[in-house]
């Protein structure tokens, strides 16, 4: 009780610390969980500390079940994808912001009419499409689908129609080619919707399930959540202490660039849903 | 820098468009080049340089997004009224045109409509549960507390970012009877709780509160960035009226953040008429179909190769979902 404006709020204080305890509790438990070996998992009460930690879970995902693999396959295609994002994304954005050309209005309705189109529609077509391509089973068959999306040509759009056009002008009269005032003059202010875009790309792209697991049919070519989906459901299903392990894999270092770029992030989420 | 700061920058920022985008829209290029007078010849050339590179801009993401989305949907709508199976995937075009056929017998299958019902179960409770501890949490973290505001924001938010298939390998274990760590937690309060994931009355509610958990800080976070753009004053003024806490979040408050909740609610229930990896991974749509949903079951027919008719219970999700947001806009629409 420090002053009575603060002093009244105490009780909201303890609230939202239960609440905060309750929403992080199945991380830290994963996390400890991980380090435990089965007859401890399976005690009835669960403990929270490890009786005796190791590393036993971690070797055994990475020497016998490959997840080393998995995980080089999840960044290759997150990476992939941000990248095409970013670059075409941008590029149509910045023609549909500031110039003007034939086909314009046809392409900004295409690509807006497809923007509330959910996946579950298109993906039994795209199987028949990348099957008859030969790209099932391989690394473009999971990226190739997701390199451009209408959710980034909206945003990149809306932030450059931010822009002062006078941009645009100055560098004409300056000599500047089109693609060049592109490249040097307005890529590099649009930061802040590279950043947004650049964050949620990579997120949807490492947490994507249904695609990979549909499209990665061996091992070699699995991404971790089709990986641990397909463990946690098959024969290593009663393997707690790996699937926890797992699961730590896929979770830990999105939660560690999360937390580096939790202010972006959290920006970056409020502005998509207020624009 | 400019349009992402709202959040903590200027009270008034986020929720009125930001001034700049609006004049742009309406207007670009209609007023260039006709009005310019000058030389005609040097205008045009300079009209045809600027459409060239917009296109060379623009062809990239158009040839990727015709082969990738457009197509895929002309031919899903296609697809859907044909009889095509595993076995066609070379010959798209040599099967049998069958009507309705498919949406017919979708619709009178006895585990579609399970999982339709299954699938309304889970966004009819599912979407107020996640909103209202979404909404309570913004209004305490905006008012309620002046300290560790950053820190409670970044808590709530975790869950939003994991993966859903992790997350739910780990509620799995969470959930189990007995065990588990919420039936535990329950029995520190004398409350035995139901074996989760085993009884078909318990298991999509268990479902719905593991997505709640991980779903509630999207909708907070924007919450609280249409919370911060009230203003200020119309709040101390009804407070001067004397309208307590309530009545001015209610009268105050609420109206002010109706395209918000609009848009969250949107948003919320276009992802959760779509739910999948939850019973893929924790209950594989059972026990006894209790949790199988209309995503889930279109991805068993798929595997089964039955591709024309899961094409036709993809469209039905679809049309659902576009009725649903429609409804939405008019119900919330309308009291402005």
């Amino acid at each position: 009780m420090v002053g009575s404006s603060q002093g009244s709020r105490w009780w909201l204080y303890v609230l939202l610390t239960v609440a905060l305890v309750a929403v992080i509790a199945p991380f830290v438990w994963m996390v400890l969980g991980s380090f435990k070996g089965e007859g401890e998992l399976r005690q009835v009460p669960p403990t929270w500390l490890p009786e005796s930690a190791s590393l036993d879970n971690y070797t055994q995902l990475f020497s016998k079940l490959n997840f080393g693999q998995f995980f080089t396959n999840s960044i290759v295609v997150a990476v992939v994808v941000t990248a095409g994002n970013l670059i075409f994304c941008s590029m149509l954005g910045y023609a549909l912001a500031m110039l003007d050309f034939k086909g314009k209005k046809a392409i900004f309705i295409a690509v807006m009419g497809t923007l509330m189109i959910p996946g579950v529609v298109t993906f039994v077509p795209l199987f028949v499409l990348v099957a008859n391509a030969g790209l099932i089973n391989t690394l473009p068959g999971l990226f190739l689908p997701f390199l451009v999306s209408p959710f980034g040509v909206f945003l990149m759009r809306q932030f450059i129609l931010g822009l002062p056009r006078d941009l645009l002008d100055a560098g004409r009269v300056d000599g500047a080619g089109e693609l060049r005032i592109f490249w040097k003059i307005i890529l590099p202010l649009c930061g802040p919707a590279l950043a947004t875009l650049g964050i949620l790309t990579f997120l949807g792209s490492w947490n994507n399930f249904l695609w990979p697991l549909v499209v990665a049919q061996s091992e070699d070519k699995y991404t971790l959540p089709v990986a641990l989906a397909l463990y946690s459901t098959g024969q290593n299903s009663t393997n707690y202490g790996l699937l926890l392990a797992g699961a730590t894999v896929v979770i830990i270092p999105i939660l560690v660039v999360f937390l580096i770029f939790q202010k972006r992030f959290i920006e970056g989420i409020a502005t998509t849903g207020l624009k | 820098m400019t349009a992402q700061t709202g959040t903590t920058g200027s009270p008034a920022g986020p929720v009125t468009p930001p001034p700049v985008t609006a004049p742009g829209r309406p207007d670009t290029g209609s007023s260039r080049g006709a009005g310019d007078g000058g030389s005609p010849g040097r205008v045009g050339s300079a009209r045809r340089r600027e459409g060239r590179a917009a296109w060379i801009l623009a062809i990239p993401f158009c040839l990727l997004f015709l082969a990738f989305t457009a197509w895929p949907v002309v031919q899903s709508l296609f697809m859907s009224i044909t009889d095509t199976k595993a076995r066609d995937l070379r010959h798209p075009f040599s099967v049998n045109i069958i009507g309705l056929d498919n949406f017919t017998k979708a619709l009178s299958d006895p585990t579609f409509r399970k999982a339709a019902a299954n699938t309304a179960y889970f966004v009819l409770v599912g979407m107020p549960l996640t909103l209202v501890v979404a909404l309570a949490a913004a209004v305490a973290l905006d008012k309620g507390i002046t300290r560790f505001r950053a820190v409670f924001r970044l808590g709530f938010y975790m869950p939003v970012i994991t993966s859903i298939v992790a997350v739910a390998v780990v509620w799995r274990f969470l959930l189990q009877d007995p065990g588990g760590l919420i039936n535990t937690a329950l029995g520190w309060f004398g409350i035995t709780g139901p074996n989760w994931l085993g009884d078909p009355n318990w298991s999509m509610p268990a479902l719905i509160m593991m997505a709640a958990w991980r779903n509630f800080g999207t909708a907070m976070i924007i919450f609280l960035a249409g919370l911060q753009a009230v203003p200020a004053e119309l709040h101390e003024a009804a407070a001067i009226d004397g309208a307590n806490a309530w009545k001015r979040f209610r009268y105050v408050t609420m109206p002010l953040l109706r395209p918000t909740l609009l848009f969250v609610m949107v948003t919320t229930a276009i992802g959760y008429l779509q739910f999948f990896e939850e019973p893929f991974v924790m209950t594989k749509g059972g026990p006894l179909n209790s949790t199988i949903s209309l995503s889930m079951y279109t991805y068993q027919q798929f595997g089964f190769g039955n591709y024309g008719l899961a094409s036709a219970m993809s469209y039905i999700i679809f049309v659902v979902i576009a009725i649903v947001t429609a409804l939405q806009f008019r119900l919330l629409r309308e009291r402005t």
